[in-house]
């Protein structure tokens, strides 16, 4: 803490630039005081563990699971043809893929609905040749986290690809190796830190997925309503239980800061 | 709060230059002014953004912003320190809980009644005739959730039916059980009958008979914290006499 106080490369900050920095600090700071403040600790348990709560958190586990399990068979090979193959267009493509980063998670509900809906793009087709009926099931809730997830795993894995030292493939390569094999155990093990730190951002992002979900999933428990929408509703019955499942995303939250610490934080 | 200070100055320079350019003579206006917010169902939505405009005709000055949203979200968020004036709600359970929570000025009134209708996509493909048809298997029907009205009633009214539903999904205000019949999405839901009057062509309703039926009764009441009591007690005089027929125009019951 001292520490902050010197400063080893520049000029000493003027007093009031470090107190709009406390300002800033207390802003972020707040918000998670008083969650805790509120929480109803004598039932947190009774509260987490009411049948509600349970089947929103298997769920959202499934969900979330699921859709880092899509992001990564669909997210690795898309990572690799952007940090490896030039090819026209590729920027852009690059763009719309990690758009859902920065859409509002509404408007990728409604496009979701566009596409995959009952009437929509691919939806009527799917819906005629194989009765198959995306919007208001756990599938429709899976493909909401995948679509806002994916990005946080495929920039963050092409950037490992871009890092990496080729020629540890070339030498593979020489020795005889198959494409698969080069993939399988130079490629993707060298980029494994990568692919961790990847990983689970995706999976954080889809656990805390909402307005996709309530947009194109709708609201069922068990089926839909995983734990944002869980929170959001009990909110209206049952403040305190919204408290302790909100407590709940944030310590997962704060679980995966801690892990990814040496790559976010700096290693110190 | 200095939002709403600042919106008051702003309001009161507006007024001080309408008295002092196009009527330089006329006294002072005796009658309600600034602004007030009011918190409204989702049902009212269409009703409501009529009556405001009229209301603002009738007594120049006045603002009426609106916050619409499903009952429950709109109580909650008053009990979680939202400041407005005034809160219209679709039922008496959540009104109750302000009342209950200390948080508003005199007894609600009702100022409206609705009822319930099945609504289905234009030209109704899947052949809804009435609440029995709920029960089908394959069919999709979304309803709203059970805290918030249009779902207590739902239940209530498919009890009485004696018909199970397995809802596609329990959305959070009326307006998105529309949506996503609006959308084709679901095959058929339950709203109210003034809902799919103002949905317009893309949708259509399926009587359900009144034996079966729930009439919703639509409280109002000024809220504790109301900055502006006056303007608020004028809108609901108003909304019980002139705005009656509005209201009726967009499909409530008379109160």
């Amino acid at each position: 803490m001292a520490s902050s106080q010197r400063n080893p490369r520049g000029f000493p900050a003027p007093p009031l630039f470090i107190g709009l920095a406390g300002l800033g600090a207390a802003f972020f700071l707040l918000p998670l005081a008083g969650l805790l403040v509120r929480t109803p600790w004598g039932s947190a348990w009774q509260l987490l563990t009411s049948p509600e709560a349970l089947t929103a958190l298997r769920l959202s586990l499934l969900a979330s699971l699921s859709a880092t399990a899509i992001a990564l068979i669909v997210g690795v090979p898309l990572a690799w043809i952007f940090a490896r193959i030039a090819f026209p267009g590729r920027a852009v493509l690059r763009a719309l893929t990690v758009l859902p980063m920065v859409l509002p998670p509404v408007v990728g509900g409604v496009a979701l609905l566009a596409a995959f809906g009952r009437r929509g793009l691919v939806g009527t087709w799917l819906e005629q040749a194989f009765g198959i009926h995306i919007p208001f099931t756990t599938a429709g809730a899976i493909l909401a986290e995948s679509f806002v997830a994916m990005p946080f795993l495929v920039i963050t894995v092409e950037a490992g690809l871009r890092g990496m030292d080729l020629r540890f493939e070339d030498a593979a390569r020489t020795l005889g190796a198959r494409r698969w094999t080069v993939l399988w155990r130079v490629t993707l093990p060298l980029v494994r830190p990568s692919l961790v730190a990847g990983a689970v951002l995706c999976w954080a992002r889809a656990l805390g997925e909402f307005g996709a979900t309530i947009t194109f999933a709708g609201n069922f428990p068990g089926r839909t309503q995983t734990m944002p929408l869980a929170v959001y509703l009990a909110l209206e019955t049952n403040p305190d239980a919204a408290i302790v499942l909100s407590l709940v995303l944030l310590a997962v939250s704060l679980a995966v800061l801690i892990g990814l610490r040496d790559r976010w934080l700096g290693a110190s | 709060m200095k939002a709403r200070v600042l919106g008051a100055v702003a309001a009161a320079l507006l007024l001080a230059g309408c008295g002092g350019t196009s009527e330089p003579g006329s006294p002072p206006s005796s009658g309600p002014s600034g602004s007030i917010t009011v918190f409204a169902a989702s049902s009212l939505t269409a009703a409501f953004g009529r009556i405001g405009a009229d209301f603002q005709k009738t007594f120049p000055g006045t603002m009426i912003h609106f916050a619409f949203a499903g009952s429950s979200t709109l109580v909650a968020q008053i009990q979680q320190g939202a400041i407005g004036d005034v809160l219209a709600s679709a039922d008496q359970p959540n009104m109750q809980k302000l009342v209950n929570a200390g948080l508003t000025s005199g007894s609600p009134s009702i100022f409206a009644r609705n009822k319930l209708q099945i609504v289905v996509p234009a030209g109704n493909p899947k052949h809804v005739t009435g609440l029995a048809d709920l029960g089908r298997a394959g069919l999709v029907v979304v309803l709203c959730a059970s805290a918030v009205p249009c779902g207590h009633y739902a239940t209530e009214a498919l009890q009485k039916a004696g018909v199970t539903v397995k809802p596609a999904s329990e959305e959070t205000d009326v307006k998105a059980v529309l949506a996503k019949v609006a959308l084709g999405e679901a095959d058929a839901g339950i709203v109210y009958v003034t809902d799919v009057k103002a949905a317009g062509a893309q949708v259509q309703g399926v009587d359900i008979p009144a034996s079966l039926n729930v009439v919703a009764d639509y409280p109002i009441v000024v809220l504790k914290d109301s900055q502006n009591i006056a303007l608020a007690k004028v809108f609901i005089g108003y909304l019980h006499a002139k705005g009656q027929e509005t209201l009726a125009r967009y499909g409530f019951l008379p109160a």
